[in-house]
């Protein structure tokens, strides 16, 4: 079952990580089959928000809300259950000094037509 | 058999066997609805069918195999109705077999205990789950004894059933690794619903009461089942508590202080069942705080009177305990301990040192343990103060008459 881990944190706290650490987490993970995409993202100063209501485009500066912990990127896993999950959650250098949020994904199958 | 015999032996047979059944459903049908909808389908068909053929040589194993299948026609039926479900999903009841001796090594009790108390649940989740699931309590039952409504008791676990489901949390026993951090999140369950039990005073609900006893038969399981000296260690706990139900209220449900009470209404046995899990448990050598409460209260348990009561003891096994777990509660109850030994003005030093450091400072208890230290240690004025504060911060009735008496008895 996929889960999608969100890598949350104070961006200061997140940068003092050292690329390289990241990097082998994330070679470690493809090796062992868990790792489906991931990746890094810019700081949250470089984030907009768009909304579409009643038809009208909205386009804020910024991230969806103000938080003390920003996104900051993100692992799809393949993971057998929920510990599984939070294991390979544990092993990201990130959740040292940050949080990760571990959601299962939703697989959306369109119905087949009648045959 | 008559019908009223079997019935009863039926009654009989859902007490001791339903929740183990109920754990082995969940197991084979991989989900908790499901397990519901089959037992309740099971006992019905030993209703219908062991006036006619008896009552089967193992119950259990009976009901299990009745559950199971008639929870496979059920979803064949559904499977019919509903061509776009997706039944691959559903896992293949006939895939696990019960009979596979790897599977059921571990009770399924155990299973159902550790899913219900999964970290992934939030705890309030975790408490009306276990009590629901493994302890078998109605919805009704658990709302009541938590003076909550029954309609926000039934979505917490609907709530808590669909994230185990969609979340994938598996019905597992945790490995070797895990099982410490997992068995705490569990004993922190049972003992959270032990003092819902326990601090619950007054007559106005049986129901409350039962919440110990909930507790003190989960804590059991878990020592039949796992052995573990915490475990064992939090049963003497609870047990060496229960014993003084009976003398640590009055009968308008004023409390007793522990140096008040009449030990005579403490009840022997189950000290000695206490006594006797704890020795086993700090023989174990790895025992934690749990064990260290009980073996606290285990000294108390001992004592004819208060004045003959092993403070030293007490004392020391408080510095244990705060090695363990550091915390202000902790220090407080060692505090309230050094100034039963070295006296009140000993016990107040480190009272106000707590206080100094900011810790504790809405804690009614606190300052109720001030203002006795201090009455004790004639500075009345201050211990007025102090009863005063504790007045503001108090919630219930029996505790609220408690420290306006005492303040009474300080202006005589």
């Amino acid at each position: 079952m996929k889960y999608l881990c969100l890598i949350y944190g104070e961006e200061s706290a997140l940068a003092a990580l050292a690329d390289s650490e990241c990097l082998a987490c994330d070679r470690e993970l493809q090796r062992s089959g868990h790792g489906l995409v991931s990746e890094a993202l810019q700081p949250v100063h470089t984030a907009t928000t768009v909304r579409v209501r009643n038809g009208k485009l909205s386009v804020t500066d910024g991230p969806f809300a103000e938080t003390k912990e920003q996104l900051s990127g993100f692992y799809l896993v393949e993971a057998r259950d929920l510990n599984e999950a939070i294991q390979l959650a544990a092993s990201m250098p990130p959740a040292r000094v940050g949080s990760i949020e571990v959601r299962p994904v939703r697989e959306i199958e369109l119905p087949q037509p009648a045959p | 058999m008559s019908d009223e015999e079997v019935r009863a032996t039926v009654d009989g047979v859902y007490r001791s066997e339903s929740r183990r059944v109920f754990a082995t459903l969940i197991r084979l049908l991989g989900d908790f609805d499901a397990a519901e909808e089959a037992l309740h389908d099971a006992f019905r068909a030993a209703l219908e069918q062991w006036p006619r053929d008896g009552v089967p040589e193992s119950p259990r194993a009976w009901l299990v195999s009745v559950g199971r299948f008639k929870a496979i026609d059920r979803m064949r039926r559904r499977a019919r109705f509903d061509p776009l479900d997706d039944v691959s999903d559903v896992r293949d009841p006939l895939a696990a077999d019960p009979s596979v001796p790897g599977e059921d090594v571990e009770d399924d009790r155990l299973r159902l205990i550790f899913t219900c108390c999964h970290p992934g649940l939030s705890p309030d989740a975790q408490v009306a789950l276990t009590l629901r699931e493994v302890c078998g309590l109605t919805t009704e039952e658990i709302a009541r004894a938590f003076l909550a409504t029954p309609s926000t008791l039934a979505q917490r676990v609907v709530r808590a059933k669909a994230k185990i489901r969609d979340a994938r949390i598996p019905y597992q026993v945790p490995s070797k690794e895990d099982l410490p951090d997992r068995l705490d999140t569990v004993l922190r369950v049972v003992y959270l619903v032990f003092n819902e039990g326990y601090s619950a005073s007054s007559g106005e609900s049986l129901t409350r009461h039962d919440l110990s006893a909930e507790a003190i038969r989960l804590a059991r399981l878990l020592v039949e089942l796992l052995r573990e000296p915490e475990a064992m260690g939090l049963l003497a706990l609870m047990l060496l508590h229960e014993s003084r139900r009976a003398a640590r209220t009055t009968p308008t449900g004023d409390p007793i202080l522990l140096e008040e009470q009449d030990r005579s209404l403490w009840d022997r046995e189950a000290i000695a069942e206490g006594t006797a899990l704890l020795e086993r448990a700090l023989s174990s050598r790895r025992f934690g705080p749990y064990s260290l409460q009980a073996a606290i209260a285990a000294v108390h348990a001992e004592a004819g009177d208060a004045a003959s009561t092993d403070w030293a003891q007490i004392v020391g096994l408080y510095d244990v305990l705060l090695r363990l777990e550091p915390s202000p509660v902790v220090e407080l109850n060692r505090a309230v301990a050094v100034a039963m030994r070295d006296g009140p003005a000993a016990g107040l030093a480190l009272v106000d040192d707590l206080l100094a450091r900011g810790e504790l400072l809405e804690y009614r208890l606190v300052h109720a343990a001030r203002a006795e230290l201090c009455r004790r240690a004639g500075r009345a004025s201050e211990a007025r103060i102090s009863y005063e504060r504790a007045l503001t911060l108090t919630l219930q009735e029996p505790e609220r008459r408690f420290l306006e008496r005492r303040l009474a008895e300080m202006e005589n």
